[in-house]
């Protein structure tokens, strides 16, 4: 059971985030879609709704998704479907039912780099940056890599390019968390491979990525792509599936992605 | 802490916690339609609209809905009948306990798809589990409802 | 017919469906009850050394904690069955030892959750850990005993060795099985796995107990057991039955969970004690993890037959799981033979046997399908093997070896001379026909391949249960005329979602020659319903509709009798209607709204009852033949299910839309149990599959086409020729999805659920 001591509604980023540091027990309220499973003691809960951080917003060079926004925006987004062959909306739409999609946000996603998440697998193929209130904008993948200190997601940030993106994963039920998703993206012979829930969080293959962008992309190097995505990733085991398996689907649904972008 | 918001249509203030969920609050407060069934955000037993939009309320923080409006099945009895009559000439009802928050997930989907296909329909409605029917009487149901074949 | 074998709809589904407060949850309507929180073992086999719980009862709002000092010392079961009950008495409210990662060790009780919650994490135990037994196949003769109690009861001779750790054993046997096997061409054995499957019903375990006005205990419960509950009550509280009511509400589902007394007992003795009202509602994480769930099995099936395909032999050998407590334990494990050897009735022997067996995880209980499910995967999945050893079409095997209607089998059961029962109704052979054709079987079987990596392939297989238990279940009905020309029934039958109340009045309203608007169901309350013995074994429509069957010839009776002296005239005289009582000659004539107005004015001085009791000296079996198809991705092992065939026997359909939609979830609910479901614990016996995250029923994208039809028999002593279908239903799917996979990709998966990794494995070994 989850306890929390006070709420607290700010109207600035700045305020915020003071909020947050104030003390160790202060949290940023997310959508709250796992909340409710964990057995946190919070101080003051934080809650980002007066900060108008819904939005996807395009500009000539960028794409920026408020961390505010809801995967249910995603899904439906005009915007996001018209760039990197929809592969954002496609991400999410698997995930639980359209009732949680509507409270599950980007920034709590993003911000709390979850294993399991599709969401963060398409992200990272994507070139995409975070900004972060107080440590300011750094790339997905390192944010992903490394984490922050306690601070702010304020938004995500993707350069509109010409990438070419395809999204492939394994559930068993369909409204279950992937066993493995996969993303790839193809920016004019720039691939780049990205594996996630293995069961740890999305990576980027990169050697297996360096290889594909610079072969001739013939069938024989697509399948070696893929193996050696395989080969220098790490797989785990839970309850979804094993190292294993995780590992030879991996082959399976990379080959199936790099096909679709080429 | 207190809270302003309209439920069904009418003002009211609520005195809720900090770390109480929405759907504890609506049962408090004699909304008991609101069914809960899983703690883990994953059976849509608990959905309602809040500024029409179907959410999960075991997954809303009470202090978070200030100022919104909030419908449960009680404030939208016209609408609900006339899908249940088509849920329930088909036997799809069942044991009734998923049916408040699939109800709400159906009616807002008439808001939100134009001729849907059945694909389109499915999809919206995965979020709502059922453990009765198998799912396939209650497609019987919607498609009647919503007059796609 | 006029009522019957319509599809009526069912007369409480748009009050449920709108969201109407009439669960039990809903029925707290002062809104003061103490809330009930349990706290339970983290260990999976301890003794409690020592519980201390003084600092959590200063807690400001604590009414009581309760420890097993504190409670009675009457072992009972928590088995919904009959009296005496063939589960063992093995269980106390709480006991000194604890048996699974979640058993009872403190019941807190205080003004509201929150409070219970903090003082329950106050409470101080010391255990003495014991280890655990988590392998059921380790189990017998483990250096651990589930039960070192010397108390342990049993009604009957269930065949317990508690200091072995088997909790029942059984041995079912005809003909001589040595001499088929060696007359057989081809014997087959292969071993079967079937795992714990979780009810998960919408609505979780809860109770709402209070002292009423005159200082009786009641208690509402949502349960499909009430006159049950009320005994098992009684003897764990030590309070006789009369000092106990049960009300039934409107359930959120059952499925054999509530077969189970959960929950009652704990809010019984809080109320009880404090003489205040109490209420549980369990948790997700409680009702998968500290309830009941399906019995584990492993299964060995060994089949003798010809080149021909005659089946000579069948003999299983089998292991049930009952986990901490015996709840069941015998009956589920007898009913996997039951339920499935009489299907082969050309074989000249068959045998089943085998144990039962302790182990340190959560009890294992009722569950729809009752052991024929587990029987059924292994029994049928064989059958597939044995036809691809034959080289014989599978659906031909069936149609050489089943029963057939008109035939005797002693597994069937014997009836009151010692025969063997005869078959007395069955469509399976045209449900086997009707399932081809509708699967397109012969245009199909066994494989199309679909891409480089999609092949298609069908399955099938074939499955029995029962309608009530022979003998032993019971169900009465009363039907009253009210003083407007309406009736009121009276049942005690346990409606959970299954629109069993309404079917009931289908048939008192056929009896009655009225409409459905004219009968008023009432069910269930232990103070007001006649005895029912609770809705499970699929006993509602066959055992309690044969009871309202009865009560409305005797009421319809009474009615012609007492209205001929209205109009005094011999009762051969006149003629009843259903709406008016008119002499043969039509010369006089009474409505019947005036003749209820008048039994019970001062004129007539007659309230007007019919009564009717009902025990089957048989269990008529319902049959299914199910047909799955599947595409299967080489690649990757995934399972797409893309259409599913039943070809149901129910007998006579009562109500063609419910029916539909028990056997379209009943289906669903196995094909759950095929592909996607399992209880899985972890190394030290903690279940983690206990969320809907993590345990993964069917959602709607899941379950393909669904087709459903309908080939009725007639069961000569079923109530207007019909038989059972609340869980024959569950069966086939695990059998024909697996056949289907390896029809598709020429694996065999035998132990389920039947995941994309075991079929990529079994593709790879290949």
């Amino acid at each position: 059971m989850i306890t929390i001591k006070n709420y607290a509604l700010p109207n600035t980023l700045e305020e915020a985030y003071e909020i947050l540091n104030e003390k160790r027990n202060n949290v940023i309220l997310g959508g709250c879609a796992f909340l409710r499973m964990g057995s946190k003691k919070i101080e003051t809960a934080i809650c980002l709704s007066k900060l108008s951080l819904k939005y996807i917003d395009e500009n000539e060079k960028e794409i920026e998704i408020g961390a505010m926004t809801t995967f249910r925006e995603i899904e439906t987004s005009s915007v996001l479907k018209k760039y990197f062959n929809g592969i954002l909306p496609k991400s999410v739409e698997n995930i639980v039912g359209i009732q949680f999609r509507n409270v599950v946000t980007v920034g709590a996603t993003v911000y709390s780099r979850y294993g399991f998440s599709d969401f963060l697998t398409a992200l990272l193929s994507l070139d995409a940056d975070v900004l972060l209130y107080h440590q300011g904008r750094i790339s997905l993948e390192e944010y992903l890599e490394k984490g922050s200190k306690k601070d702010l997601l304020v938004k995500v940030i993707i350069p509109k390019t010409s990438r070419k993106a395809a999204f492939q994963m394994m559930r068993n039920s369909s409204s279950d968390y992937a066993i493995l998703n996969v993303a790839v993206s193809n920016k004019e012979g720039d691939l780049r491979i990205v594996v996630g829930a293995r069961p740890n969080r999305g990576k980027i293959a990169k050697e297996a990525s360096l290889y594909l962008s610079k072969s001739n992309q013939s069938i024989e190097e697509i399948e070696k792509a893929a193996w050696m995505a395989s080969e220098e990733l790490s797989f785990g085991s839970n309850m979804r599936g094993s190292k294993e398996y995780r590992q030879a689907i991996c082959k399976v649904l990379v080959k199936r992605a790099i096909m679709e972008v080429l | 802490m207190k809270i302003n918001v309209k439920i069904n249509h009418k003002e009211m203030e609520l005195e809720v916690g900090c770390d109480e969920f929405l759907v504890d609050v609506l049962r408090k407060y004699g909304f008991l339609s609101v069914k809960k069934g899983c703690d883990t955000g994953s059976c849509g037993l608990c959905t309602v609209w809040i500024d029409e939009i179907p959410v999960l309320s075991c997954a809303t923080l009470a202090p978070t809905v200030n100022g919104k409006n909030i419908t449960t099945i009680e404030g939208v009895q016209e609408e609900a009948r006339d899908f249940a009559e088509f849920l329930v000439k088909e036997g799809a009802e069942q044991c009734g306990f998923c049916s408040p928050g699939f109800i709400m997930t159906v009616l807002a989907m008439k808001k939100e798809l134009k001729n849907p296909t059945e694909e389109e329909i499915v999809h919206y409605l995965t979020g709502n589990l059922c453990r009765c029917t198998g799912y396939v009487g209650q497609l019987r149901a919607v498609k009647k409802y919503m007059g796609v074949s | 017919m006029k009522v019957v074998n319509k599809p009526i709809s069912k007369i409480d589904g748009m009050d449920i469906a709108t969201g109407k407060p009439v669960y039990t949850d809903d029925l707290n309507i002062n809104n003061n009850a103490l809330v009930l929180k349990i706290l339970r073992s983290p260990h999976a086999f301890a003794k409690i050394k020592s519980i201390d719980s003084s600092i959590a009862q200063k807690v400001p709002g604590v009414e009581c904690i309760l420890t097993y000092k504190d409670v009675p010392k009457a072992r009972f079961t928590l088995a919904g069955q009959s009296y005496p009950e063939p589960s063992p008495y093995d269980r106390l409210i709480l006991d000194e030892y604890v048996r699974y990662v979640g058993d009872e060790v403190a019941i807190v009780a205080a003004k509201d959750e929150r409070t219970a919650i903090k003082a329950m994490n106050l409470i101080k135990v010391d255990y003495e850990v014991l280890h655990p037994i988590l392998d059921f196949e380790k189990a017998e003769g483990h250096q651990s005993m589930v039960h070192p109690e010397d108390d342990l009861h049993v009604n009957f001779d269930i065949g317990i060795n508690k200091e072995k750790n088997i909790a029942s054993s059984c041995k079912i046997e005809h003909g001589n099985m040595e001499k088929a096997l060696e007359e057989s061409d081809i014997v087959l054995e292969k071993t079967y796995y079937t795992q714990a499957q979780a009810h998960a019903m919408m609505e979780t375990y809860r109770s709402l107990t209070y002292m009423d006005h005159t200082g009786r205990l009641t208690i509402v419960s949502s349960t499909q057991i009430p006159f049950h509950v009320r005994r098992i009550v009684a003897r764990a509280l030590e309070i006789p039955k009369s000092k106990i009511r049960v009300i039934k509400p409107r359930i959120g589902g059952g499925f054999g969970g509530k077969q189970t007394a959960a929950v009652e007992i704990f809010t019984g003795l809080v109320t009880l004690k404090t003489g205040k009202p109490s209420k549980i509602i369990y948790d997700r994480k409680e009702t998968f993890g500290c309830t009941t769930s399906r019995h584990a099995m492993k299964i060995k099936v060994k089949l003798g037959a010809d080149k021909e395909g005659n089946i000579k032999a069948v003999d299983i050998l089998s292991l049930s799981d009952t986990g901490a407590y015996g709840e069941h334990a015998p009956t589920v494990f007898a009913v996997v033979g039951y339920k499935t050897l009489p299907l082969y009735n050309q074989a000249k022997a068959v045998r089943y046997m085998g144990n039962a067996v302790y182990t340190n995880k959560m009890p294992a209980g009722a569950l729809r399908g009752y052991g024929a499910t587990q029987g059924t995967f292994a029994l049928e999945s064989a059958m597939n093997e044995l036809a691809v050893k034959l080289n014989i079409d599978p659906t031909e095997l069936r149609q050489k070896n089943i029963i057939k209607q008109g035939e005797a089998n002693p597994v069937l059961g014997s009836t009151k001379e010692g025969q063997p029962v005869v078959l007395a109704s069955s469509t399976l052979d045209k449900c086997i026909e009707r399932g081809k054709e509708l699967i397109r079987w012969d245009e199909k079987y066994p494989r199309k391949v679909m891409s480089d990596n999609k092949v298609r392939g069908i399955g099938m297989a074939i499955t029995m249960q029962g309608s009530g238990i022979a003998g032993i279940d019971t169900a009465s009905a009363v039907v009253k005329l009210n003083d407007d020309g309406f009736y009121t029934l009276f049942v005690g039958a346990t409606d959970m979602g299954t629109g069993s109340d309404t079917i009931l009045a289908q048939m008192a309203a056929e009896i009655l020659e009225t409409s459905m608007g004219k009968i008023i169901v009432h069910s269930a309350d232990t103070d007001i319903s006649p005895y029912d013995t609770g809705s499970y074994a699929s006993s509602t429509t066959y055992v309690t509709g044969n009871a309202v069957i009865k009560a409305c010839e005797d009421i319809k009776n009474k009615i012609i009798e007492n209205g001929a002296k209205l109009l005094g005239v011999d009762e051969k005289e006149v003629i009843f209607d259903g709406e008016c009582l008119k002499t043969i000659d039509e010369k006089a004539a009474l409505s019947l709204d005036e003749m209820a107005q008048r039994f019970i004015s001062g004129e007539g001085k007659n309230q007007l009852m019919g009564t009717g009791t009902f025990g089957g000296d048989t269990s008529p079996p319902p049959f299914i033949a199910g047909f799955a198809e599947v595409e299967v991705d080489k690649e990757t092992g995934k399972i797409e299910l893309i259409d599913y065939v039943a070809a149901v026997d129910c007998g006579t359909v009562i109500n063609p839309n419910l029916a539909r939609i028990q056997v379209e979830g009943g289906l669903v609910q196995g094909i759950g149990m095929a592909m996607y479901e399992d209880v899985v614990y972890s190394q030290e016996g903690k279940q983690i599959t206990n969320t809907f995250m993590q345990y993964k029923i069917p959602c709607r994208k899941d379950v393909g086409k669904i087709n459903v039809d309908f080939v009725s028999s007639y069961e000569p002593t079923g109530p207007f020729g019909a038989k059972s279908v609340g869980e024959v239903v569950i069966n086939t799917p695990s059998p024909a999805i697996a056949h289907a996979v390896y029809n598709a990709v020429g694996v065999n998966v035998r132990a389920l659920p039947i995941t994309p990794e075991k079929v990529l494995k079994g593709i790879m070994s290949k």
